[in-house]
């Protein structure tokens, strides 16, 4: 096997639905050894969310599970039993890092919080995500990827005036929450050898929203700043124009595209549309005119009836503007330069089948990223991690399982 | 005191506009030395400011700014760009927290060779150029490893470092649309040019990812001794927080479609209209006891009995009129309040909070999430802190973001060892040093 970047990283993940996953598969992909932590005969909740490979409601076939747990390896134990918190705490012995996502108070109510583990094992890292962390008068609050947009986000400011705030697409704050616990893990755990111990990280996905790039930190900063409240705008199309050239999404023959302009970028639109005479055209020759802006959107309109959202693209690729088609999930997985790249990956599942996933998020030239398995079955590897590494033998499984512990 | 978790580890950066500072924010705030090499001759738009001595006109008075309502994005401190606006641009301030700033004019090959006796020095280097158009300059991993063999090299363009778009130079808004987010991100009823939204999660998600990078590198030197070389493509870090979309597609050749506000699973969820002007609340019945919950939270009026609504698939059905319903209560209630109400009902739900409210939640007071940094242009504000608590190392802003040149007399005498003649001849060939940009400064062009 080749070597990756992680591969003498050991991990305990008791964590469940997206956020924890994701800052597992992450340490995961790039060589960590994930040990998945399942409730007995449910695992985890995101079996039960779909998409499901065929529609077909099954713990082992949730498009979501399979994304978020590949390169892990399961277990099912029930940590709510003597036997079973005691056998968490032996693992925990054996690993560098923790990784849970319960609500603030389950932990530490099954007696497996911080300050137990830590005795256990003084160098652990343990990273508990929650809603709206460990302490504060939120904590016991509950929250759904568009509460945690609205209150840490930038809800406020997403969608139009007029309107209603709008959620981002998807569950991106869970998944961002998760690299941001990566990080924060990873940086703690380099840590460890400086302080000769482990210790450990609170994550709030509120603040992992607030604090974030997504505009969200510097919008908040530009009401610290200058009292501004970015609040929802009109649409590209009505707004104020304070350029001639065009910003935003626009209609083309076949979908939509998003562009973007600088002050100095005429020249590349009139590269783009392949319209040399508009360089001398006196109406434009001053960018900032907001008069003459309506006669090119004419031109540009025009143009963008004409060509396909892909045409638009490579137009704009060659003429060096930022813009891009809005993409669908089918076109993402055709895009030729992710193919060029060899982006997405594909492998085998016992249930499933071959199916293609999301592939690697950065490539390192010495310890690449690798898809070695895909995700666990619930209990795939029961025996395997109990025997081997905790020294069991068979016939205590059975027992265990009997009592269901395992 | 405690050492922070990166302490000793120095990373050269020539991060812009978002994704890259984020990057080396969140290095710098576990505690990595991280020095901006910048550079008088050259001004990185959309980084310090989207021209260095911007017209009046274009300084924002209100929530919104240039290119078409950026808010906050392209704020001065007070409206006011000053004299020197390049230190009093917001964003910039911002992520550029616990951070050094030193100047050296890399189109010159002394210049180029002070960068190496620094790159000498460091342990990463992290930069967000169009790859390749640095070699111009003579500086590429491979003349980077002769002079400190086990440098880590990270690259994050927009599209990576080969295929046939690797040159493209693109924003979060067009990565967005590209990896497939914007097209979930739409009001059902209206179509995408109307759904304008500036809130980019490319650049958190490229930013936060990059970090990540940096760390499996410097475990990999920790562990082997050797550098390496990072690739990464802002597009293929935010690919995989749309994983279930892809997957559809891949498993089902389904294209999943916008759901607004609402839920594919859980019903009824969505924004409702609060007491006050423009005032939101958010709220998700995750469950038919969460749905209880919210009947008794409101009153438990007549209509929450009906028994079509007390499935999920019943919810779903009749939204519309359950959302009636709802806005009808929210309407006559503060935001927050509802908050309240349904928490204490097991319900999931929030205000909207816009940049006034979040600096005044009790919640991220009581964590003392906000911080107080003094900057020598700016003076003293208040400052969104630390995404995450670390028990043994607290982490803090432990200064504000550099002035333009700040550190360049601890950059070149202290960790360059330079001595005071060198310093003051290539000072005064402008081949390194100042702290104001010169006149007409623009972009870096490779």
């Amino acid at each position: 096997m080749e070597d990756s970047a992680l591969s003498n990283v050991k991990v305990l993940d008791s964590s469940w639905y997206i956020a924890g996953p994701y800052c597992t598969k992450l340490l995961a992909d790039y060589g960590a050894d994930v040990i998945k932590v399942e409730k007995p005969g449910e695992g985890d909740p995101a079996r039960r969310i779909g998409p499901f490979f065929n529609d077909d409601r099954n713990l082992e076939k949730s498009g979501l599970f399979l994304h978020l747990n590949t390169n892990k390896r399961g277990i099912t134990l029930n940590l709510k039993s003597a036997e079973g918190k005691r056998i968490f705490k032996e693992m925990v012995k054996k690993v560098d890092i923790v990784v849970e996502s319960f609500s603030p108070r389950v932990m530490p109510g099954l007696g497996l919080g911080y300050k137990v583990l830590e005795k256990i094992n003084p160098k652990i890292i343990m990273t508990s995500i929650s809603n709206f962390g460990q302490t504060g008068p939120y904590r016991d609050f509950k929250a759904s990827e568009i509460v945690e947009y609205a209150m840490g986000g930038e809800m406020y400011s997403s969608g139009i005036a007029e309107r209603e705030p709008l959620k981002l697409g998807g569950n991106v704050g869970q998944y961002q929450a998760g690299t941001m616990a990566a990080v924060a893990t990873l940086g703690a755990f380099y840590g460890v050898d400086l302080q000769g111990e482990g210790q450990h990280i609170d994550i709030s996905i509120m603040e992992t929203e607030a604090g974030d790039a997504d505009r969200r930190s510097t919008h908040i900063m530009g009401y610290l700043a200058a009292g501004v409240i970015t609040n929802r705008w009109v649409p590209p199309r009505e707004a104020a124009r304070i350029m001639i050239m065009p910003s935003g999404v626009y209609p083309c023959k076949d979908g939509f595209i998003n562009t973007l302009s600088m002050p100095t970028w005429f020249p590349r639109y009139v590269k783009a549309l392949g319209m040399p005479e508009l360089k001398d055209d006196p109406r434009f020759q001053n960018v900032y005119n907001s008069e003459t802006a309506p006669e090119f959107d004419a031109i540009w309109y025009n143009w963008l009836a004409d060509h396909t959202k892909q045409e638009v693209f490579e137009a704009c690729m060659e003429a060096k503007i930022a813009s891009a088609p809005v993409n669908n999930a089918e076109d993402v997985v055709n895009y030729s330069h992710l193919k060029d790249r060899e982006y997405f990956s594909e492998i085998e599942h016992p249930v499933t089948g071959r199916i293609t996933y999301t592939g690697a998020p950065f490539k390192l030239s010495e310890s690449p990223w690798q898809l070695r398995s895909p995700a666990p079955l619930l209990g795939q590897h029961n025996e395997e991690i109990y025997t081997r590494i905790l020294g069991y033998d068979k016939k205590d499984l059975a027992k265990l399982k009997e009592r269901g512990v395992i | 005191m405690a050492r922070l978790p990166l302490e000793g580890v120095r990373i050269v950066g020539m991060p812009v506009v978002i994704a890259g500072p984020f990057a080396t924010m969140l290095l710098a705030d576990m505690g990595a030395e991280v020095i901006l090499s910048e550079s008088i001759q050259h001004f990185p738009p959309v980084t310090r400011g989207a021209f260095s001595r911007p017209p009046q006109f274009i300084v924002p008075t209100t929530g919104g700014g240039m290119i078409g309502g950026t808010g906050g994005l392209s704020t001065y401190y007070d409206h006011w760009a000053g004299s020197r606006p390049w230190d009093r641009y917001v964003m910039f301030n911002n992520l550029g927290r616990n951070e050094l700033s030193c100047c050296i004019d890399l189109t010159r090959p002394k210049g180029v060779d002070v960068f190496k006796r620094l790159i000498k020095k460091s342990d990463v280097f992290l930069e967000s150029n169009r790859p390749g158009s640095i070699d111009k300059l003579g500086i590429t991993y491979e003349s980077l490893k002769e002079v400190k063999p086990d440098i880590i090299h990270i690259n994050m363009p927009a599209l990576g470092s080969t295929g046939r778009h690797s040159q493209g130079a693109l924003f979060g808004a067009q990565l967005q649309a590209l990896a497939g987010h914007t097209w979930l991100t739409r009001y059902p009823d209206l179509d995408y040019t109307t759904t304008q939204s500036f809130i980019f999660h490319a650049d958190a998600c490229a930013g936060a990812t990059a970090a990540f990078a940096v760390l499996c590198a410097l475990h990999y030197r920790k562990r082997t001794g050797k550098g390496q070389h990072i690739d990464l493509s802002q597009l293929e870090t935010v690919i995989p927080h749309l994983g279930e979309a892809i997957m559809d597609y891949t498993m089902n050749h389904r294209v999943q479609e916008p759901l607004g506000n609402r839920d594919a699973n859980m019903a009824p969820q969505g924004v409702y209209r609060c007491y006050g002007d423009d005032r939101w609340v958010v709220i998700t019945v995750d469950s038919d006891k969460a749905w209880q919950g919210l009947c008794r939270g409101m009153g438990n009026p007549e209509w929450g009995k009906e028994e079509r609504f007390s499935t999920v698939k019943g919810r779903m059905e009749n939204h519309d009129e359950i959302d009636r319903f709802i806005e009808e209560w929210t309407s006559r209630h503060d935001n927050y309040e509802v908050m309240w109400i349904l928490q204490k009902e097991g319900v999931a739900a929030g205000p909207v909070l816009d940049g006034r409210d979040a600096t005044h939640d009790p919640h991220l007071a009581y964590r003392g999430f906000f911080e107080i940094a003094k900057h020598r242009e700016t003076g003293v504000h208040l400052y969104p802190g630390i995404s995450w608590k670390m028990s043994k190392t607290p982490l803090k802003i432990r200064k504000a973001a550099p002035c333009l040149g700040e550190d360049n007399d601890y950059v070149f005498k202290k960790v360059i060892g330079m001595s005071d003649a060198e310093i003051k001849e290539l000072e005064k060939e402008q081949i390194i040093g100042g702290d104001e940009y010169v006149e007409g400064a623009g972009a870096l062009q490779l």
